[in-house]
């Protein structure tokens, strides 16, 4: 016990009589480190904010659309299918209000247009339109931050009234707060009766706050009904643990719904976000596997460095081992004396390498908030119990030679 | 020098009977020890003389437990030492022998306390009486009021004495020197076999080994090796 006190202090000491060189030396676990933690960072900040965008699609919605979300090659399988008709929704929920104990809550029509949005001398272009009904709230993934979603009455009745991003609130009016204000979409007048909360771009491609729903009745009257797939049923499932027999639930009912023949080939796809993780695990999977062979790479130059230099502070010390031994240092005393310095520089080293990587991620953070890198306290523990796994690894050999030294032969060694 | 006191002998420390060590180098074999029997006591006071290569170093070695025979017994205080392994052999050097070195082999870095604690540090004594123990065993060889300094801020003399506290603080069954006075001037040695007079005077029993007579002359029993074998033991 006493022998591992003494062993740090030893360590300690050694260090700070050889600075540089322990400097020099821990410059390997440095880069190693610090390779490891943004890496680590790196990969963590994706998942983060893969899983927000994720979300934002909705844990428990399912898409029915003509096409898949991920393109596949056979596209011929899927241009002549049928569009799916707003008028779906209305059959899907006769069907569910039919089936007892169904998996499925609701369905909602939406066509999506791109459209431009005016209001005075402000103008937003490139605005995703979603044509809805009321029961859309249930399935709205973001904060109404101001006002309400549109009533059953307006929503039945056609009403001209919207509900608008954060974004096209802030540009068709900025300084002021939206709520009650007119914007013409495609020349007519929508009075915006709700605002959303911010909810940030979706896998940094475009935004949802960069959209505007209003009445399924009025979107059709002015823009008509959306062709290729511009039409689609969101469906709220129950129970988002029970997703897959949701969906055969839903492919049933969808295919009653469309009248198809049994035999047939499904006219529809059900899309959900399970389908971009099933895309982006295999891209996470290579980045996860290149990076830890360059950060391998790194410490274990590292590595070398510290059983480099434990080695040479073994035969530098061979007679202080001797004495050491004369004195009544058992094997064991040795091994962990050593080792424990070549742990403490790759300890000091981890640390510096954690702190390097705090201040590239916080430099990241402030000049390019769009990448994201997420330095947590799990990563930072991992990258010290690597550092720890270096120097025992690395020191081990060294320390092993030192405790078998021979106490006469190291007494003469000059 | 004389009348020299002569403590009664003690009970019986080292027993070694023909005692063998061999040497391979560059396929020649090394007789360094044919065949060594010596007995000694607790209260002695010996020197163990003999030309280089005579095996003095290989027979103090053994005495040390720092090596062991190729053949032949040892018994330290009735322990059979020849055939144990390197880390009990730790255990007896820690216990039983303590080390005074020519060149001293004083850890450059520690202060004088922290070399002479050192073997406590092995042996587990906590802390606070290691340091206890450690502040006594350097009064006692006259350098109590050089605790903090380091090697380098001390005279040879100075160095050779923390070496003989540090030797000491375990209350060892034996002081072991080998060639104490090499690296000294002729009057700083006087003074440091002063010291050891004055440790045999106190119940040390110390084994001296040199090439010296001037060294050997202050021992009470003069053993001397020849061609590694004991050519005469007898009193000083």
């Amino acid at each position: 016990m006493y022998e591992l006190t003494e062993a740090c202090r030893i360590a300690l000491a050694q260090i700070q009589a050889h600075k540089l060189r322990s400097g020099l030396t821990a410059l390997g676990v440095i880069i190693g480190i610090t390779a490891v933690t943004l890496m680590g960072a790196a990969i963590h900040g994706m998942d983060v904010s893969f899983e927000r965008s994720l979300n934002l699609l909705g844990n428990d919605v399912l898409y029915v659309n003509k096409w898949p979300w991920i393109q596949a090659p056979d596209w011929w399988n899927y241009v002549n299918r049928p569009p799916i008709r707003p008028e779906n929704a209305a059959g899907l929920n006769k069907l569910i209000a039919a089936t007892p104990n169904s998996l499925l809550e609701v369905g909602v029509p939406v066509c999506i247009y791109a459209v431009s949005a005016k209001a005075g001398a402000h103008q937003a272009s490139g605005v995703f339109l979603d044509g809805t009904n009321y029961v859309y709230s249930r399935l709205l993934t973001a904060e109404i931050t101001e006002g309400r979603f549109f009533s059953p009455e307006e929503s039945d009745g056609g009403r001209q009234v919207g509900v608008v991003g954060a974004d096209v609130a802030d540009t068709l009016f900025p300084g002021h707060s939206a709520l009650g204000q007119t914007m013409m979409l495609g020349g007519q007048p929508f009075r915006v009766v709700g605002v959303l909360g911010r909810q940030g771009p979706f896998l940094g491609r475009f935004s949802y706050d960069n959209q505007i729903f209003v009445t399924l009745t009025s979107a059709r009257k002015y823009f008509g009904t959306p062709r290729n797939g511009g039409t689609e049923v969101r469906v709220k499932v129950r129970d988002n643990t029970r997703m897959d027999e949701a969906v055969d639930e839903l492919i049933g009912a969808m295919r009653r719904v469309r009248g198809q023949l049994p035999g047939e080939r499904d006219n529809f796809t059900i899309n959900q976000q399970q389908a971009f993780k099933n895309q982006l695990d295999p891209v996470k999977k290579v980045i996860a596997l290149v990076g830890l062979f360059i950060t391998g790479l790194a410490l274990s130059v590292g590595a070398i460095g510290i059983m480099n230099i434990t080695f040479v502070s073994v035969k530098e010390r061979t007679r202080e081992i001797g004495t050491r031994k004369a004195l009544g240092a058992r094997r064991r005393t040795i091994l962990l004396q050593f080792l424990i310095e070549a742990v403490s520089i790759c300890v000091v080293g981890g640390l510096l390498g954690v702190a390097v990587t705090f201040g590239v991620s916080l430099f990241i953070a402030r000049s390019l908030p769009k990448l994201p890198v997420d330095l947590s306290t799990a990563l930072i523990v991992i990258s010290m119990l690597v550092s720890v796994l270096t120097g025992v690894l690395a020191g081990f050999a060294p320390a092993w030679g030192a405790s078998r030294l021979d106490p006469v032969e190291a007494l003469r060694y000059e | 020098m004389n009348p020299r006191p002569l403590r009664p002998l003690g009970p019986l420390v080292i027993a070694i009977d023909d005692v063998v060590k061999l040497y391979w180098m560059g396929g020649e074999t090394i007789h360094a020890l044919r065949s060594v029997s010596l007995r000694i006591h607790r209260n002695e006071y010996l020197a163990i003389m003999g030309p280089s290569g005579s095996g003095k170093s290989t027979l103090m070695n053994m005495l040390g437990c720092l090596d062991t025979p190729t053949s032949g017994r040892y018994e330290f205080n009735g322990k059979n030492v020849a055939t144990m392994v390197d880390d009990e052999l730790a255990v007896i050097r820690n216990r039983e022998i303590g080390f005074v070195f020519q060149t001293f082999n004083l850890l450059p870095r520690s202060d004088a306390l922290r070399n002479v604690e050192l073997p406590l540090i092995y042996a587990g004594v906590p802390p606070a009486e290691r340091r206890d123990r450690a502040r006594q065993a350097l009064a006692d060889v006259g350098l109590g009021d050089r605790l903090d300094h380091r090697p380098s801020e001390l005279s040879g003399g100075q160095r050779q004495r923390v070496a003989i506290a540090r030797a000491l603080v375990n209350h060892p069954s034996i002081l072991l020197a080998d060639e104490p006075t090499g690296n000294l001037d002729s009057q700083t040695g006087v003074e440091i076999m002063a010291l050891f007079e004055e440790l045999y005077e106190r119940g040390n029993t110390l084994i001296v080994v040199t090439h010296e007579e001037e060294v050997a002359r202050h021992a009470r029993r003069i053993v001397r090796l020849r061609d590694g074998l004991i050519a005469s033991d007898e009193p000083a």
